[in-house]
C-alpha cells in the first residue's frame, strides 16, 4: 500500500532524470520543436474545442453553464507490452462483472457460498428487484463499462471504480486524439500510435450484437439504434450528441417516445418507428415513471415492460449500478476469484469498509491519511481527502462517519503516477488516472487501446475529475 | 427524422432569420435617428422600430424615454427583454444543440461561433459608435449559417424543415414592416415627389435590404405603387410575399417527394397562398393594404401551425 511518502512515479522520467522508452520518441519530437509555436498551439487547442461545442455543464453553477474541459497537449503514452497486461486484467474483471450481476439477480450463488454478505445487497438501491429472474438480450448486463485506472509504479495498476451504468468520456477520448492530429499530424508519421477512431463503428456494431427477441421475431433490415439523453442540459449532453451521430443513430429524449404495441416507439415526422436498442445515457431511477421514480420526465412510461417481454434492448442493462457500487467494490477481489476461478490480474485499491467496527476504527485513527467517499456519490463530490484538509473540516467529517458509518468507504491517500503537462515554463508533472472504455456484446469483450486520461491540473492535487478542475489528455498506445 | 429535430431545425431557422431582420430594423432606425431633423422626429422613429418589432408595449411599460441608445439596447441585449436579438440567437443556438445530430458541423459551428462573438459583444452596453459593428456581426451570423446550410446540407427533409422556417419568419416579417409603414404607400397620403416620401419609401426599402436593387430595376425613380408591387409581388427579390410563399412551396414539395405523400399543409398552402401568383397590385390596393397584410400574415401562421401539426413537432 502505498501512502502520501511512497516515491512518486513518473510514467515518463526515470528516478535518474533519464527518460524512459515509452517516451523517449515523443521526448525526441518535443525537445526538436520551437516552444513559442507550442504555446500559440497550446491555445489554439482551446479555440477549437469551444467553437466545436465541446463543453460540459456543472450542476449548480448557473453562470458558468456551459464550461470547457481543459486539454493538455502532451500525450499520455502507454507501452503494447503494459496495454496487452491491462488488458486481460480488463477482459477479466468485466466479465467477472457480467458474471456477478447474471447471478445476483438469479440463484445467488455468491451470497449462498457466504462470499459476499447479503448486507451488501439489503437496503441497497442500486439493486433492482424488476431484474429478478430477468436475462437481458444476448445474456449482456455491462454493455459499455469505464474501467478507471490508477498507476503507482512501473508495474502497478489498480482498478479505483468500476463504471457499469453510463460511463462518460468516450467523446473526450475521440476528440482529444483529433486535436492532437490535426495540431501534430507529423507525430503521427514518426511515432506508431493505435487508432481509437473506429470507437463508435465498435459501439454501434455491439448494441446491434445484442437486439431484442422483438426485432429477431420481425426481421428487420437491421436494428434501429437510439442514443437516449436527458436532453441539452445534461452535462454530457455533447459526448450523447457526437455517438447519436458518429452511430448514425437516433439522438432521443424522453418526450420522442412511448409504448406502442409491446415495442417502444419513437416520433417521427411520419409517424411512430420502433426502436430496437436504446443506449440510454439516464440514470435506472429517470428511465420508466411507472416502475421507479414517478416525477421523472425523462424516460419512458411502460419501457420496463416492453423491455422484459423482448420488445427492447435497453443498453446498459438496468439494475447494473449494484455491480460499480462502492460498498460492492471492496468485494471485487473475491467477486473476480469466485466468477473466473482465477486470481485477479488487475489489483484493487486497499479499501475499508466503514460498516464494519474494525475498520471503522481504523479509519477514525487515521482519517487525516486516507481518502473517504461516500458509497453512492460519485464526480467526487462529497469525498474527504484527509491530508489536504483542514482540522475543522476533519472534525466534520468525522461526524458524519459515526452518524452513518455504512455510508462510507475509506482508502490510502495513493500516490497516483504522474505524467508531465504543458504549461508557461515547460513540462511539469501532475498526477493522472486512465479510464479505458470496454464494450460488451455476445460476440465477445471489445477494448479500445487508449482511453480518457484525466489529470489533476493544480500542482500536487490528486483530484482528477472534470467538475474539480481536472484535465484531459490524449492517451496512446504504442503499437508492438 | 424525429419530430422533435424537425421542430428544432425549423425554429434555428426562424430565429436566425428574425435575429437579422431586427438588426436590420435598427440599423434604419439609426440611420433616420441621424439624419432625422428634431429630437421628436428621432423618438418616433425608435418609437416605430419598437412598434415592427412587436415590442412597443412592453417597452412602454418598463421605460417612457425613446432615445437612440435606450432603445437599441433593449432591442438587443435588455434582460427584461425576452425576444431580444441576444436571446433570438440563445435560442436559435440552443435549437441547433437539440438537433445536433441533424445538421452538420459547419451549421452547428456557425450557429455556435455567431452565438459566442454575440454575446461577448453584448455583454455590456452598446454604444452608438459600436452598433454599426454589433449589426454587422449579427447580420453575418444568418449569412454564415445559411452558407453553411447551402454549402454542406444534403437536400433532404432537415434542409427543408429549416428552409421552411426561414420562409415564414421572413414572409412574416416582410408583412410586418410593411404594415406599420403602409400608409406611406397610400395613393392619399402621397405628395408624390416631395423628400418626405422619397425618404420615408427608401427607409422602408432598406428595412427589408431591397433599396438597392428596387433603385437598380426602376432606374432610380421612387413610386409607393411599384414599391408595393416590388415588395409583395416580385418574384425576383428574395425578401417579397410572393418569393417567401414560393420557396415555402417548393420544400413542402421536397417533402411531400421524400414521403411519399402530400398532408393537409400542401392543400392549405395551395388555397392560402398562391393566389399571390394571380393578383395585380391594384387589386391589393383595392382591396385595402392594410388587410391584405393582415390578412397574408393571418394566413402564413396559419400554414405554419398546421406544417408543425402535420410533421408531429411536439406530442
Amino acid at each position: 500500500m502505498s501512502t502520501t511518502n511512497a516515491p512518486k512515479f513518473d510514467e515518463m522520467l526515470n528516478e535518474d532524470g533519464t527518460v524512459r522508452s515509452a517516451y523517449a520518441d515523443f521526448r525526441n519530437w518535443y525537445d526538436a520543436q520551437d516552444k513559442s509555436w507550442l504555446k500559440r498551439q497550446d491555445g489554439e487547442a482551446e479555440r477549437f474545442f469551444r467553437r466545436i461545442g465541446i463543453t460540459f455543464n456543472v450542476y449548480g453553477e448557473s453562470d458558468a453553464e456551459e464550461r470547457l474541459i481543459p486539454f493538455d497537449m502532451i500525450p499520455r503514452i502507454i507501452t503494447a507490452k503494459e496495454w496487452r497486461k491491462l488488458t486481460k486484467g480488463i477482459e477479466q474483471r468485466v466479465r467477472a462483472i457480467n458474471a456477478f450481476l447474471q447471478d445476483l439477480y438469479h440463484r445467488q450463488e455468491i451470497i449462498r457460498s457466504g462470499r459476499l454478505p447479503i448486507n451488501a445487497l439489503r437496503n441497497n438501491e442500486a439493486f433492482l428487484s424488476q431484474m429478478i429472474g430477468f436475462t437481458p438480450p444476448g445474456g449482456v448486463y455491462t454493455h459499455i463499462v469505464g474501467i478507471d485506472l490508477v498507476r503507482t509504479g512501473p508495474d502497478e495498476f489498480m482498478v479505483l471504480e468500476d463504471n457499469a451504468r453510463t460511463p462518460s468520456g468516450v467523446s473526450y477520448m475521440l476528440e482529444n486524439r483529433e486535436t492532437m492530429m490535426a495540431m501534430f499530424p507529423d507525430l503521427f508519421t514518426q511515432i506508431p500510435v493505435r487508432p481509437v477512431s473506429d470507437y463508435p463503428r465498435r459501439l454501434a456494431r455491439s448494441l446491434r450484437a445484442c437486439a431484442p427477441a422483438a426485432y429477431n421475431a420481425a426481421g428487420g433490415k437491421r436494428p434501429v439504434v437510439a442514443v437516449l439523453t436527458p436532453g441539452i442540459y445534461n452535462s454530457a449532453y455533447f459526448e450523447h450528441a457526437f455517438l447519436a451521430d458518429q452511430m448514425g443513430a437516433e439522438l432521443v429524449e424522453g418526450s420522442d417516445l412511448r409504448v406502442m404495441d409491446g415495442r417502444v416507439v419513437m416520433r417521427t415526422t411520419t409517424g411512430y418507428k420502433a426502436i430496437d436498442v436504446i443506449y440510454r445515457r439516464v440514470d435506472d431511477d429517470y428511465l420508466d415513471p411507472l416502475t421507479f421514480n414517478a416525477d421523472s420526465v425523462l424516460g419512458v412510461a411502460g419501457i420496463m415492460d416492453v423491455y422484459r417481454s423482448g420488445g427492447v434492448t435497453i443498453a446498459n442493462a438496468p439494475g447494473t449500478g449494484i455491480a460499480d457500487d462502492k460498498a460492492i467494490y471492496s468485494y471485487m477481489p473475491e467477486i473476480v476469484e469466485f466468477y473466473t476461478g482465477e486470481k485477479p490480474i488487475l489489483n484493487n485499491v486497499p479499501t475499508w469498509r466503514c460498516s464494519e467496527e474494525d475498520s471503522l476504527a481504523y479509519v477514525l485513527d487515521n482519517l487525516k491519511d486516507l481518502v473517504v467517499k461516500e458509497v453512492h456519490g460519485s464526480g467526487g463530490y462529497g469525498m474527504l481527502i484527509g491530508p489536504t484538509s483542514s482540522k475543522k473540516e476533519l472534525a466534520a467529517f468525522e461526524q458524519k462517519l459515526r452518524a452513518r458509518p455504512e455510508n462510507y468507504i475509506a482508502q490510502p491517500t495513493l500516490s497516483l503516477s504522474t505524467v508531465p503537462i504543458f504549461t508557461r515554463e515547460g513540462l511539469a508533472p501532475r498526477h493522472v488516472d486512465l479510464r479505458p472504455f470496454v464494450l460488451v456484446s455476445p460476440d465477445g469483450i471489445d477494448i479500445t487501446p487508449g482511453g480518457l486520461t484525466r489529470v489533476a491540473l493544480k500542482k500536487g492535487s490528486l483530484v482528477v475529475n472534470s467538475s474539480q478542475g481536472g484535465g484531459t489528455k490524449d492517451s496512446w498506445v504504442l503499437e508492438d | 427524422m424525429l419530430g422533435r429535430a424537425a421542430n428544432g431545425v425549423y425554429w434555428m431557422a426562424r430565429y436566425l432569420e428574425r435575429a437579422e431582420n431586427t438588426a436590420r430594423l435598427i440599423d434604419v432606425g439609426f440611420h433616420l435617428a441621424l439624419t432625422g431633423s428634431s429630437k421628436d422626429s428621432q423618438h418616433d422613429e425608435w418609437r416605430s422600430v419598437l412598434t415592427t418589432a412587436g415590442l412597443i408595449e412592453d417597452y412602454e411599460a418598463l421605460y417612457s424615454d425613446f432615445s437612440g441608445p435606450q432603445v437599441f439596447n433593449y432591442i438587443l441585449r435588455d434582460p427584461e427583454n425576452p425576444g431580444s436579438v441576444l436571446k433570438m440567437l440563445e435560442y436559435a443556438r440552443t435549437n441547433a444543440r437539440v438537433v445536433r445530430t441533424s445538421i452538420t458541423n459547419s451549421v452547428w459551428e456557425a450557429t455556435n461561433e455567431g452565438w459566442m462573438t454575440l454575446k461577448d459583444m453584448l455583454a455590456r452596453p452598446v454604444r452608438e459608435t459600436n452598433l454599426g459593428e454589433v449589426l454587422t456581426a449579427i447580420r453575418r451570423t444568418g449569412t454564415l449559417v445559411r452558407g453553411a446550410l447551402e454549402g454542406t446540407m444534403l437536400r433532404n427533409e432537415v434542409y427543408n424543415f429549416a428552409r421552411i422556417g426561414t420562409f415564414i419568419e421572413r414572409a412574416d416579417n416582410t408583412a410586418r414592416i410593411l404594415d406599420v409603414k403602409y400608409y406611406v404607400l397610400l395613393p392619399s397620403n402621397a405628395w408624390v415627389g416631395s423628400n418626405l416620401d422619397n425618404q420615408q419609401w427608401d427607409t422602408l426599402l432598406r428595412s427589408v435590404a431591397g433599396n438597392r436593387a428596387f433603385s437598380w430595376l426602376n432606374a432610380g425613380s421612387m413610386d409607393p405603387r411599384e414599391i408595393a408591387r416590388f415588395l409583395i409581388l416580385d418574384g425576383q427579390f428574395p425578401r417579397s410575399l410572393v418569393f417567401c410563399a414560393e420557396n415555402i412551396r417548393s420544400n413542402l414539395a421536397g417533402l411531400a417527394k421524400e414521403y411519399g405523400g402530400e398532408t393537409s399543409a400542401h392543400a392549405l398552402l395551395r388555397d392560402k397562398l398562391s393566389r399571390l401568383h394571380q393578383i395585380e397590385v391594384e387589386e391589393i390596393f383595392d382591396q385595402g393594404l392594410h388587410e391584405f397584410l393582415q390578412d397574408f400574415i393571418t394566413r402564413t401562421n396559419e400554414v405554419g401551425a398546421v406544417i408543425a401539426a402535420d410533421y408531429r413537432f411536439t406530442e
